[in-house]
């Protein structure tokens, strides 16, 4: 169980609790605003480039890793984050080069992923 | 016929609703109506490759049953009324196109059905001896139309309905001994301001409740007239607020209303939330249970109120209001 | 007032008559089922550094398994369950994201492979794209001329 020493269980803690009140404060928005999944997706994308941008998403990246990179403010954290590399290394050209660059491995996952899962299954009555 | 009032009209010679025949999907067949309807499917597809095929199929076959069990002759069948809820009413159109009766498409939204009857009964009462009507609804096709993919991951809200699977279809005669549609009252679009697509129960209860007035008025009967007075697919918060809505007005139907989408679902083992909604929820409540229980002689004097929704998926996004609709027909012995 | 008065009062009376979520049982599992996809998502990061991938990669690795997850959950009827029952739960971390896309592309099979699946694709997702690049574009500038 060699893979079991790599993991650090308090980082896996705070990333636990970080991660579900991101999800909570998206669970109060859909309770109390009556706002569409696809609503809250974008906001959560722009917050999380806003904070990105900003300098202050990172510190909860550093608090609690996965916590705060697998909700989509994460998603969002990573393409600013991109972008501000990219202009460090090419100047302008690297604002719109470098955020997809760093989003390219989900993005296009997505879409692959998507279109497999397609092919092979058919959509079903939801029982409730 | 004469005209009563405002929106009523009174049938001199009242056509009689000669049959009836229903076929639901298989979440309808796990709810309490189950024994009444008469065909219930094991899976939403029915063999077809799309949800709009499927649909299709259940209002073709409900049409045809309809017609095997009233024992007449396709070709003795004169006009035939038919409406759902897919854009350009294709369920029925394409249904309905090998039939070879001559064909009305209408649209009520979930007010369909009971449009379809007064249409039906007024040309009975010209003298037409058959007509036909029927309307379906697709729980996945309606899902798809007018809100998200079926398997996207998201919660409803408490106060949104379930669009049944179903269709139901009945043959309006000029001669019978009943059960007879005396008088229909006609609804106008009423528009109370409510957006919410999740709470449609809301935003028809008002216009039930103008065409429930303008009938009492225009007959001059009163609730306790009736044995039952049943909504369309107001739901369960619906059927709540168009009783307080009417106790306001001065009318008591606490005794002897119901809703056909608080009918159809048992909401705690079913999980429809406020109850069903559809075209096909109030076709295939009157067709299955009603019917049965004109002819059984429980009821002998219905007022049956379709509600609709006169709502598409372009108009919700561009943030407008719900204008609601709500057409009635007198059944009596 | 009665009910039936303005717009207003309806509204009002509307909102009094429909019963509310349950945001406490809502957050509650959207709590423990959103922080458990971040935790698989710290379990297989922990894993990509233990074997000497930097931190862009293992990020990288995480989405793309969180992600081809939750296609096939959602391929397999099984992810809208977990939807309903977690809500921002699975919607928020980036199963939801894989969720939006993959269900409109099953949903419009039906209408071929070329519009259907691949035109349809990003209906629901698109927006988070079209929001998600564009902000970080701004910001890139903004860094550019602050710099």
């Amino acid at each position: 169980m060699d893979w079991l020493q790599a993991i650090d269980w308090l980082g896996i803690l705070k990333c636990f609790v970080v991660g579900g009140i991101i999800c909570v404060i998206g669970q109060i928005l859909i309770d109390k605003t009556k706002l569409t999944s696809a609503r809250i997706l974008v906001m959560f994308v722009t917050l999380g480039a806003i904070l990105g941008g900003l300098g202050i998403y990172k510190y909860v990246v550093d608090f609690a890793g996965a916590g705060a990179t697998v909700p989509l403010t994460g998603f969002g954290y990573n393409l600013a984050k991109g972008a501000i590399e990219g202009v460090k290394e090419y100047g302008l050209l690297g604002a719109f080069t470098g955020g997809v660059k760093n989003a390219a491995g989900g993005i296009a996952a997505a879409i692959f992923f998507g279109y497999i899962a397609s092919l092979i299954s058919k959509p079903k009555m939801k029982k409730q | 016929m004469k005209k009563l009032g405002k929106q009523t009209i009174q049938f001199d010679n009242p056509p009689t609703i000669l049959e009836t025949a229903t076929i639901v999907g298989p979440k309808e067949a796990e709810g309490p109506l189950a024994k009444y309807f008469d065909k219930c499917l094991e899976d939403e597809f029915w063999g077809e490759k799309t949800w709009e095929k499927a649909e299709s199929k259940i209002i073709k076959e409900t049409v045809n049953t309809v017609i095997h069990k009233s024992g007449l002759p396709s070709d003795s069948i004169d006009y035939c009324f038919a409406g759902d809820l897919l854009n350009q009413c294709i369920s029925s159109s394409f249904g309905l196109r090998e039939l070879n009766i001559p064909f009305f498409g209408i649209f009520g939204a979930c007010s369909t059905f009971v449009e379809g009857m007064s249409l039906a009964a007024i040309f009975a009462d010209a003298g037409i001896k058959n007509v036909l009507c029927a309307a379906s609804s697709h729980f996945c096709s309606a899902e798809k139309q007018f809100r998200f993919p079926l398997e996207l991951g998201t919660q409803r809200p408490p106060s949104a309905q379930w669009t049944v699977t179903g269709a139901g279809a009945t043959i309006i005669s000029s001669s019978g001994d009943g059960p007879h549609i005396t008088h229909m009252t006609t609804g106008k679009i009423v528009d109370k301001g409510i957006k919410d697509a999740n709470n449609m129960g809301a935003a028809m209860a008002p216009a039930a409740l103008s065409t429930l007035i303008s009938h009492f008025e225009d007959t001059g009967r009163s609730p306790n007239y009736y044995d039952a007075i049943i909504t369309g697919d107001l739901g369960l918060i619906g059927k709540e607020i168009l009783t307080e809505l009417a106790m306001d007005k001065g009318y008591n139907i606490k005794s002897n209303y119901n809703d056909c989408g608080a009918l159809i679902f048992d909401k705690n083992s079913q999980d429809t939330h406020s109850g069903g909604s559809g075209c096909g929820c109030c076709a295939s409540v009157f067709s299955g249970l009603l019917f049965n229980q004109l002819k059984n002689k429980e009821l002998s004097r219905l007022l049956l109120i379709a509600t609709g929704a006169l709502t598409n998926a372009t108009t919700s996004q561009q943030g407008e209001s719900i204008p609601g609709i709500a057409h009635a027909v007198s059944i009596e012995l | 007032m009665k009910p039936l008065d303005t717009t207003k009062s309806y509204q009002e009376y509307v909102d009094k008559k429909s019963p509310n979520s349950p945001i406490f049982k809502n957050c509650f599992n959207a709590f423990w089922v959103g922080g458990l996809i971040c935790s698989i998502g710290q379990i297989i990061m922990d894993i990509c550094k233990n074997n000497g991938l930097d931190t862009q990669s293992s990020g990288t690795i995480v989405s793309i398994i969180l992600i081809a997850i939750s296609a096939l959950l959602t391929g397999f009827n099984i992810f809208n369950k977990i939807g309903k029952f977690a809500g921002a739960g699975s919607l928020v971390p980036i199963t939801g994201f894989a969720n939006s896309i993959v269900s409109p592309a099953m949903e419009y099979k039906s209408e071929g492979y070329v519009m259907g699946v691949g035109g349809k694709m990003f209906t629901v997702a698109g927006p988070v794209l079209v929001f998600g690049i564009s902000t970080s574009i701004i910001v890139g500038i903004i860094y550019f001329i602050f710099m």
